[in-house]
C-alpha cells in the first residue's frame, strides 16, 4: 500500500483474538475501495505484505493482552499512534479468553498442551485500556462494520462518532419485536447490554447473550432478580454474565454476586 | 552471493494470513538445515474454559476461535453435540446447514483467492494495490464475497459469529421468500465463479509437485460438508468417532499450535486440494466441466494450483446454494427438543480450510466435562513445514527477496488460519556459511 503524506495513515494491530473484528473492514464490500481511497493503509498484515513503520494517525487494536510480550508491545503501539481505537470485545473487555481470570491458568495450559513449559501466558486476559490510554472503545463480538465506518468517518472529520450507548431493548422496540422475556419467559441480557447488533438474538427467537457488553448504566442486580423469577439458577446466571464480555467490570460484578450468593 | 555464502531471508510478520506467526528457514550451503513455522499467536485455551459450560453454548463459544470460519465451528459443535445427545435433525435443517456452509465457503474462498492469494501471482503487496490496475476484477470479487456473507446473514443474522445455529436445528429458520430473494445474485455469482476458475487457471504456477496424503470427508452422493467418512488416498476410511485412534497431535517447542500427524505415517494435507482429489466425482457437472476445461483433473499435486481448486469449489458452492434454495421447504419446527443427559460425541465437518474435528463429553446436566478441537490449520502445519523444506531447496540460487516472497506464497497456498491453529506468520530464511569461506 503506497505512502501518501496527505491522507491519514492507519494501522491495524492484532493481539489475542479471532481476527473477526479486523475482518469486518474487509467485509465492508461496498465501502472498502472508498475507505482505502480516503486513508493510507500503512500497516495491516492481514491484508498486506507492505508494513510501513509508524507513527500512525489512527491505530486500530483488536484482541486482549495475554502475554508478557504483548504487554510490552501495546506500550510501543500506543507511542506510535496519535489516536488509538480498540475494536471488539477482546480489546475492550478481555474477550472470551478472560474466562481464565477466575481459574488457574497453569491448569488450563496443562489441559490443552502436552508440554506446558513451552507455553508462556499471563494469568489474566485484560483489555487494552488496562495497559494504555485508549481514545475510543468500539464494542461488540464482533463489532458492527457500520460502526467501524462511522468511527473512521468521524475521526477523519474530527467529530464525535455517533454510536449508541443505550440498551438492546431500545432496538427491540424500534424493530417492534415482542419482548421474548415478557411474552415467552426466555432469559435475555438485552436490558443490560449495549445496542449495536440490531437486536439480533431476540429477532431470531433467542435471548441476547450480551456480546456487545454492558450498556452505559446497566442495572444488573434488577436483571439478576428477573432471571431468578424466570427460574434460572445462579449457576446459569453466572454463565450468562461470563460470556464474551465477562471481564467488563459491570458483568464481572454481576457474575460474582451470583456466584457468592 | 554464491551458493556457499551466508544468506538470510527474513520477513518478520507473514502477511495475508489469518493470525500471527513467522517462518524460519535455515540454509547451510545448498542444504535446507531447518524449517520452523513459528506460531506466536497467543494461546486462548478454549478446550479448558469450555468445561462447565452447557452444551447449548458450545456453538457460540467455539465460533470465537475464528472470525473467518465461525460457521465451521458452529457446524462441528452442533453435530458433535447431536451425536452426544442422540438427536436427529429434520432433513430441511440438514439442507439449511449445507446452505449455511455454502455461504461461508463463498465468502472465505473469495477472500483468499482474490484478496490474500492472487496478489502473490500478480506481484502486488495487497489487493488495494492490485485494485489500482485491476479494478473490475476486484469489484467483481467484492460482489462475490458479499453474496456469501449475505447467505450467512440471512440464516444466521450476521456474517461474523452468526447467532442462529443451535443443537437440533436453528433458533429461527428463513422463509422460502427470504431465500428465493438470493437467487438472482447467486445466479450472477455462479457465472462469476466460472470466470474465477478460468482467470485463476491462467496464472503462472511454480512447478512443484509433492506426493501428499490427502485427507477429507467422503459422502455417498454429495460433495462433503457435514457428513461422511474420513478417507485418504492411502487407505484411511474411518468414522469421526475413530479420529483420535488414527491422528495424534504433537506439541513442538516453536509453536503455540499443536501439530497433527497420521499415526504411523506423518504429515498429511487437508482442505480444497484434498477434497477435490478425493471427491471429484461428487462435484456437480458444472464444476467438473469447468475444471476439466482448464486442465484440472485429480490428483492435483501442485500446491500452488490450490487457488484454481478453490475457484472450482466456489462454482460448487454457488451451484449447491441454488439447489438448496430451490428444494427448501421450511421445517415444521426450527429445532428438535433436546434434553440434558450424559454422552460423548464427535463430529468432523469440512471448514473452508479442511476438516475440523470436535469432541465433547457431557455430564447429566448437559455440562461439558471435556472438549477437544482439532482445526484444519494445525493439521496442515506439519505438511507446510515439509513442503517448505523441499521447496526452499529449489530456491537456493534465487535472490533473497524473491525466494522469501515465493516461500510466503507457498505458505499462503494453504490459506492458513493461525487464529484457529492456536485456538500470523513471519518468514525468516537464513543461510549459514558452510565453513571455509
Amino acid at each position: 500500500m503506497s505512502s501518501n503524506k496527505e491522507r491519514p495513515r492507519i494501522a491495524v494491530f492484532k493481539f489475542a483474538s479471532c481476527d473477526g473484528c479486523q475482518l469486518s473492514l474487509l467485509d465492508a464490500e461496498d465501502e472498502l475501495l472508498g475507505i482505502v481511497a480516503a486513508v493510507d493503509v500503512a500497516y495491516f498484515p492481514e491484508a498486506s505484505r507492505t508494513m510501513l513503520k509508524g507513527p500512525y494517525d489512527i491505530g486500530f487494536v483488536e484482541g486482549s493482552v495475554t502475554t508478557h510480550w504483548d504487554a510490552q508491545r501495546i506500550q510501543e503501539v500506543r507511542r506510535q499512534c496519535k489516536t488509538l481505537i480498540t475494536i471488539g470485545a477482546c480489546a475492550t473487555a478481555g474477550g472470551i479468553q478472560a474466562l481464565r481470570n477466575w481459574k488457574d491458568v497453569d491448569e488450563f495450559v496443562r489441559v490443552v498442551y502436552a508440554t506446558p513449559q513451552f507455553i508462556s501466558t499471563l494469568k489474566l486476559s485484560t483489555p487494552i485500556a488496562e495497559h494504555v490510554p485508549v481514545d475510543f472503545e468500539l464494542r461488540g463480538c464482533p463489532i458492527n462494520k457500520y460502526h467501524l465506518i462511522e468511527l473512521i468517518t468521524a475521526t477523519l472529520a474530527g467529530r464525535k462518532p455517533n454510536i449508541p450507548t443505550y440498551s438492546v431493548c431500545i432496538d427491540c422496540k424500534r424493530k417492534a419485536n415482542v419482548c421474548i422475556t415478557v411474552a415467552r419467559g426466555i432469559a435475555c441480557l438485552g436490558p443490560v447490554t449495549q445496542a449495536g447488533c440490531g437486536a439480533l438474538c431476540p429477532s431470531y427467537d433467542r435471548g441476547c447473550y450480551g456480546c456487545y457488553g454492558p450498556m452505559e448504566t446497566p442495572n444488573t442486580a434488577s436483571l439478576t432478580n428477573q432471571l431468578r423469577i424466570l427460574g434460572q439458577t445462579d449457576d446459569q446466571n453466572v454463565r450468562a454474565f461470563r460470556g464474551f464480555n465477562a471481564w467488563s467490570w459491570q458483568f464481572r460484578k454481576a457474575s460474582e454476586e451470583c456466584e457468592h450468593k | 552471493m554464491t551458493g556457499r555464502g551466508t544468506k538470510t531471508i527474513r520477513v518478520d510478520t507473514l502477511a495475508r494470513v489469518e493470525g500471527e506467526g513467522s517462518l524460519y528457514i535455515k540454509l547451510v550451503g545448498d542444504r535446507v538445515a531447518d524449517v520452523k513455522l513459528k506460531i506466536y499467536e497467543p494461546p486462548r485455551l478454549f478446550e479448558a474454559f469450555l468445561r462447565g459450560r452447557h452444551f447449548s453454548e458450545a456453538a457460540d463459544i467455539t465460533a470465537r476461535i475464528c472470525g473467518i470460519c465461525p460457521v465451521a465451528y458452529q457446524m462441528s459443535a452442533v453435530h458433535a453435540m447431536e451425536r452426544a445427545l442422540g438427536v436427529r435433525i429434520d432433513p430441511e435443517v440438514r439442507l439449511l446447514r449445507r446452505l449455511f456452509y455454502c455461504g461461508e465457503w463463498i465468502e472465505s474462498h473469495t477472500l483468499h483467492v482474490y484478496m490474500l492469494h492472487a496478489p502473490d501471482f500478480l506481484g502486488y503487496p495487497d489487493v488495494i494495490a492490485m485494485a489500482a490496475d485491476h479494478r473490475a476484477i476486484v469489484e467483481s470479487a467484492l460482489r462475490l464475497k458479499k453474496i456469501g456473507n449475505r447467505i450467512v446473514q440471512v440464516l444466521g443474522g450476521r456474517e461474523i459469529h452468526p447467532i442462529s445455529a443451535a443443537v437440533g436445528g436453528f433458533y429461527k429458520v428463513p422463509t422460502k421468500q427470504q431465500l428465493s430473494d438470493l437467487v438472482p445474485e447467486l445466479e450472477w455469482a455462479l457465472e462469476a465463479s466460472l470466470e474465477t476458475v478460468r482467470w485463476t487457471a491462467s496464472l503462472e504456477f511454480p512447478n512443484f509437485e509433492q506426493d501428499y496424503e490427502f485427507v477429507a470427508l467422503r459422502h455417498p452422493d454429495e460433495y462433503p460438508f457435514n457428513e461422511g467418512r474420513l478417507v485418504s488416498n492411502r487407505g484411511l476410511d474411518i468414522d469421526a468417532a475413530e479420529y483420535e485412534d488414527h491422528f495424534v497431535e504433537l506439541h513442538v517447542k516453536h509453536s503455540n499450535a499443536l501439530h497433527s500427524v497420521v499415526r504411523g505415517r506423518g504429515s498429511y494435507l487437508v482442505g480444497p486440494l484434498a477434497r477435490f482429489n478425493l471427491n471429484f466425482d461428487r462435484l456437480p457437472e458444472v464444476a467438473r466441466t469447468v475444471a476439466l476445461g482448464v486442465g484440472l483433473r485429480p490428483p492435483v499435486k501442485n500446491l500452488f494450483r490450490s487457488i484454481v481448486v478453490r475457484a472450482v469449489e466456489l462454482v460448487f458452492a454457488c451451484a449447491e446454494a441454488l439447489r438448496a434454495i430451490h428444494e427448501y421447504e421450511p421445517p415444521a419446527v426450527p429445532r428438535a427438543e433436546v434434553a440434558n443427559r450424559t454422552g460423548v460425541g464427535q463430529a468432523i465437518t469440512e471448514a473452508p480450510r479442511g476438516i475440523l474435528y470436535h469432541r465433547y463429553a457431557l455430564d447429566e446436566k448437559g455440562l461439558i466435562v471435556a472438549a477437544r478441537i482439532v482445526p484444519p490449520t494445525s493439521q496442515n502445519l506439519r505438511q507446510i513445514e515439509d513442503d517448505l523444506r523441499e521447496y526452499a531447496a529449489c530456491l537456493v540460487a534465487w535472490p533473497i527477496e524473491e525466494a522469501t516472497w515465493k516461500c510466503e506464497q507457498a505458505v499462503r497456498s494453504y490459506d492458513p488460519c493461525i487464529s484457529c491453529a492456536t485456538h500470523s506468520l513471519k518468514v525468516v530464511v537464513e543461510r549459514e556459511e558452510t565453513g571455509e569461506d
